[in-house]
């Protein structure tokens, strides 16, 4: 399992999902500490290619062996890719959860709704705030 | 006290697990069949060979003794009820008294044809009758269906019912509230059902959260689903105020009888104001649990919510010769069947020989020896030594289960709950239910029963000191526990990644 | 124990208990007996039953009389196969864990699909949770069902369905099997799925592969209930483009029990896994790379998923179905067929009897494998009472559930039920119709 880091390069949402700009694409998924409140992964129910997300509304789910968690769109946007690689390998979010654990690409539609999102530093407060209450 | 040896290594225990189609050899086989005595006709007269099966199904080729040992290795592999404590919580598992199987057994109730005429079935409806009377006393409640299979399909029932009822007077409603104590099949159901579930919060004294409940109770709620005493082991003394605001919204309120055991002869759910109660009659009225099954949910309901019952019925009529029970099938605003024929009979057997044995006046005591267990063994666990580790969290006397949170024994000795758990079973105990209810943290729920004795409840306390004495010393043994069961903790993430559910042949 | 709780009585313990919902007198029961006046009382009743063991029975429609070899019984009622919960702790539950494996194993052998549960409540109630795996699959309203199907399962779909807002409609049977040109006329694009039963209420073959065709082409999800004991002869539904396929599993080492407990079955495609309600067994290893089996895909399930589960069920009939597979390795590769074999001749024996007398004419000439419709010229429900006090149980009356079959009888075979229980059945049946007929003329020549 992976060491517990929160890259800075990423944004935050409180749902604990992280998106990855890439030119005007993103990739989502979900953070350390998702995947560890989680346990181990063992399925991924993806949306279908071309799905329009909305921010802040469930667009799959993840399964462990005892839970089931819904994942939400950081930001608004279409599907543009799957990673089928965790579709057929679903412990890559454990393993890799910001590399090989990505869940989905998107064509953002509504790119300016990122600056609504954490940075590193606002979310590992966030945390810290969630272990307190 | 030392980790118990029942499981000990055995060769028959711990060697590789094979299945009964992977013994026997080809052409061997158990069965002989009667002779063809009768003039045989080509094959493809009587089926055309278009219907006709291509390739046998691969069933085993095992002798007799082949089967029964095989079997019977299994079963070495099982832990029971009738080899020890077994004190899982919102489960009941009380002694199953060796009476019901022989009862149940007798030809003329288990090889009885449920499409038998009533006029040659009086005995089993009779039977069933007293069953419905007995149930409906208990629940105060006066009308009851035995139809139920199970306690998930009396809910079902249940809530079936309260739709009926609603959509009778055109009264159109879409909500049902469950409390977030709720055993899971209660929302599970409600979606079944066709409604939309809302949860109602709970207090600091483990109760409804009554300003929580008055905010969601508006005229869209068909009903509230609760159990009381709820599965936190305690008794709402809110009931008859939860009952008035969930009436006077006109929504129905359901009892989920999975608790029962805590009031037989103390308090009865139509009393408090439910309109529908299902019963376990695995669980409170002694049908051994068969590993998961067989059950039966009957349902005792008001007189509002009667017509809408499932069918068949049980009818009594008064003659000159005597009563005449009759099946009922054609009431005018029935939600219809829940299954084929008039239930699980057999286990209608069992409990109306529990309650025959019993008495009103038996259960009663049944119910406050539960009591008084689950509070004994509470008290028990509150002692030093282990108190320090499991927090009970209200406090107040528990019904017949009571919950604790391994929370400081986490933080404490770096040991969770299922590790606990884990690792009574080298000391021969089930463990209790654990991570339910979810709003304990690292919950154990325990319901000892009355059926057993002070000095099992004692030498449970004592297994779980020894198991937190150790854990201060090496917390690593409860981590990697258990050591001496047929199996050690088994990889279900990969089982579920990439499952494998038929052995292929 | 008092002492140590901290209170003087057990009622001190029931305080949080208002007092106005307190009973204030003993429950209205009878007071307790000891076991031998218990055990008598049952007795009593049960001997007020007319067993199977009382009469020669050719009763079925849904349950039937077959012979539960003694090693069954023997091997359930051992305490550990009785007495335990669910397999809530893998590694002290690997002998019921194991079973339902292999349970699995032998109902997808049976059915011809890749995937099985570990039982459900009962054979119409399994009706009914594929129709709901259907509208989980698909969210279409409509179930398009042949009046083929069981009348109970028939009702209790039509009793669920309603609650989750599915709408039933039926396909009338033409020469005793589902009218493809009505199943046609009923297909549409609000088609869930299409429930069939092999063989049907009547006793004939369905042609499965033409209505799972049919189902398919409406984009339904094609599911037949089946009799497990005739598919040692009869194709696997699976092997005949049906996606699930469920029955009622009394005939598999189960008691009659007047109707349960027994256990229902279901196997599906691989593509419904996650829609399947119930208890699943897996294969899996332990810590010590042992083979072992869990409880898997438990996020399908309530105590999981809630109020998004797959179904509300949270039980399987884990000794019933335990039961089930100890008799299917009792009966055995060979044994399976031969019991079809057997059975489908001694059906054809009886058929061709009944035919044969006065005032029994066939209900349909479809191909039957165990039982099979006949129609009376005489009032159905008398016949089978007088039939009865001869010591002859001739069926099933069908005009209560089909008045479309005045008269009809259902007649159904075991391999318990010999040539020579078929003839007395003939002699008898002729006996009982010759004196309705007799006092029906002389009723008419007195007029």
């Amino acid at each position: 399992m992976a060491d517990e880091v929160y890259p800075e390069d990423l944004r935050y949402h409180r749902e604990h999902d992280w998106v990855r700009l890439e030119g005007d694409e993103a990739v989502f998924g979900i953070t350390w500490f998702a995947q560890d409140a989680l346990g181990e992964v063992v399925f991924f129910e993806p949306p279908a290619v071309g799905a329009l997300l909305s921010a802040d509304t469930s667009y799959g789910e993840l399964e462990s062996v005892k839970a089931v968690s819904d994942i939400y769109a950081p930001a608004d946007g279409e599907v543009v890719a799957v990673n089928d690689g965790v579709v057929g390998s679903p412990e890559l979010v454990n393993s890799d959860p910001y590399g090989a654990g990505w869940l989905v690409r998107v064509r953002l539609t509504n790119p300016a709704r990122l600056d609504a999102l954490m940075d590193r530093d606002a979310y590992v407060a966030y945390l810290a705030g969630l272990d307190q209450a | 006290m030392s980790p118990s040896t029942d499981f000990a290594q055995t060769a028959q225990q711990r060697e590789a697990a094979r299945t009964i189609f992977e013994r026997g050899a080809p052409g061997r086989r158990a069965s002989h069949l009667p002779d063809m005595d009768v003039p045989t006709r080509p094959r493809d007269e009587l089926l055309p060979a278009r219907f006709r099966r291509a390739q046998a199904p691969k069933l085993p080729e095992v002798s007799e003794p082949e089967i029964v040992r095989h079997y019977v290795r299994l079963s070495k592999r099982n832990f029971d009820l009738d080899s020890g404590f077994y004190p899982l919580g919102s489960c009941t598992m009380k002694y199953n008294p060796k009476l019901h199987e022989r009862a149940a057994a007798l030809p003329g109730h288990s090889r009885l044809h449920p499409l038998q005429r009533p006029e040659r079935a009086q005995g089993a409806l009779e039977l069933m009758w007293n069953l419905q009377r007995a149930l409906a006393e208990v629940a105060g409640l006066p009308h009851v269906s035995l139809q139920p299979s199970a306690g998930s399909h009396g809910e079902l029932a249940g809530v079936l019912l309260t739709r009926a009822y609603h959509e009778d007077r055109g009264d159109a409603r879409d909500i049902v509230l469950t409390p977030d104590t709720a055993h899971g099949t209660n929302p599970a159901t409600v979606t079944m059902a066709g409604y939309r579930v809302v949860g109602v919060g709970t207090n600091a004294d483990g109760g409804v959260d009554l300003d929580d409940l008055r905010e969601k109770a508006t005229d869209r709620v068909a009903c509230l689903m609760l159990t009381n005493p709820n599965t936190l082991g305690l008794f709402d003394p809110n009931i008859t105020e939860i009952a008035e605001i969930v009436h006077d919204v006109g929504a129905t309120l359901y009892y989920d009888g999975a608790n029962l055991n805590a009031i037989m002869g103390i308090s009865r759910p139509g009393d408090m104001g439910f309109d529908i109660v299902h019963f376990n009659l695995h669980k409170s009225f002694t049908q051994p649990h068969g590993g998961g099954g067989p059950g039966a949910g009957p349902i005792a309901v008001s007189d509002r919510i009667a017509p809408y019952l499932p069918v068949p019925l049980v009818s009594r009529t008064e003659t000159s010769v005597g009563p005449v029970f009759d099946l009922v099938g054609d009431l005018p605003k029935t939600i219809g069947r829940l299954r084929g024929f008039q239930g699980n009979y057999g286990v209608f057997v069992r409990a109306y020989a529990y309650i025959c044995s019993l008495g009103g006046e038996g259960l009663r005591r049944a119910s406050e020896v539960a009591v008084l267990n689950a509070n004994y063994l509470r008290a028990l666990l509150r002692a030093p030594g282990v108190g320090e580790y499991l927090a009970t969290p209200f406090d107040r006397h528990c019904m017949h289960e009571f919950v604790v949170s391994g929370g400081p024994m986490k933080r404490e000795l770096g040991i969770r709950t299922l590790d606990l758990a884990k690792r009574m079973l080298d000391f021969g105990v089930h463990p209790p239910t654990v991570y339910f209810p979810q709003l304990i943290d690292e919950c154990l729920l325990i319901e000892p029963t009355e059926t057993e004795t002070r000095e099992t409840l004692e030498a449970f306390a004592q297994i779980i000191q020894e198991i937190l004495a150790e854990a201060r010393s090496s917390p690593e043994t409860a981590r990697n526990a258990p050591y001496t069961t047929p199996v050690r903790r088994l990889d279900e993430a990969t089982a579920a990644r990439s499952p494998i559910l038929r052995q292929p042949l | 124990m008092l002492a140590a709780i901290g209170v003087d009585s057990i009622e001190d313990l029931l305080g949080a208990i208002p007092a106005h919902v307190r009973m204030r007198d003993p429950l209205d029961l009878p007071a307790g007996r000891p076991e031998q006046d218990v055990f008598a009382h049952l007795r009593e009743l049960a001997a007020r039953n007319t067993s199977a063991d009382d009469e020669v029975t050719f009763l079925g429609a849904g349950m039937y009389d077959h012979y539960a070899p003694a090693l069954i019984e023997s091997i359930i009622l051992r305490s550990e196969f009785l007495t335990p919960y669910t397999p809530y702790q893998p590694e002290i539950s690997q002998g019921g864990l194991q079973a339902m494996f292999e349970y699995q194993t032998a109902i997808c052998e049976l059915t011809g699909l890749p995937v099985s549960n570990a039982s459900l409540y009962e054979g119409p109630s399994a009706v009914a949770s594929a129709a709901y795996m259907a509208k989980l699959a698909n969210g279409r309203p409509e179930f398009v069902v042949s009046r083929g199907v069981h009348p109970h399962a028939r009702q209790t779909l039509a009793t669920v369905a309603h609650g989750w807002g599915g709408r039933v409609v039926e396909v009338d049977l033409r020469e005793g099997v589902t009218d493809p040109d009505d199943l046609a006329a009923r297909l549409g694009p609000d088609t869930c799925a299409v429930i069939i039963q092999q063989p049907n209420f009547l006793g004939a073959v369905e042609d499965l592969t033409a209505l799972t065709q049919a189902a398919h082409a409406a984009g339904g999800v094609a599911i037949c209930s089946a009799d497990p004991l005739t598919l040692g002869v009869l194709e696997a539904p699976g092997n005949q483009g049906c996606d699930i396929v469920v029955g009622e599993g009394q005939t598999l080492g189960n008691r009659l029990d007047f109707g349960g407990p027994s256990f229902g079955f279901l196997a599906a495609a691989s593509d419904h896994v996650r829609r399947m309600p119930g208890r699943i067994a897996g294969e899996t290893r332990d810590a010590d790379g042992r083979r072992g089996f869990v409880l898997t895909l438990q996020t399908r399930e309530q105590h999981i998923r809630r109020e998004k589960a797959t179904s509300n069920i949270c039980t399987a009939q884990a000794l019933n179905a335990l039961a089930g597979v100890i008799y299917l390795a009792w009966l055995g590769r060979k044994g399976l067929p031969e019991l079809g074999e057997l059975m489908l001749q001694r059906t054809a024996y009886a058929r061709a009897r009944l035919a044969a007398l006065d005032g029994v004419e066939l209900v349909h000439s479809q191909p039957v494998v165990r039982e099979f419709a006949v129609r009376l010229a005489a009032p159905v429900d008398a016949v089978i009472a007088a039939c009865q006090d001869r010591g002859i149980n001739p069926g099933f009356a069908l005009e209560h559930d089909y008045p479309e079959y005045p008269g009809g009888l259902l007649v159904a075979l075991t391999e318990q039920r010999s040539r020579g229980d078929i003839d007395r059945l003939a002699d008898t049946l002729a006996d009982v119709l010759s004196m309705f007929a007799t006092s029906v003329a002389g009723a008419e020549a007195s007029r």
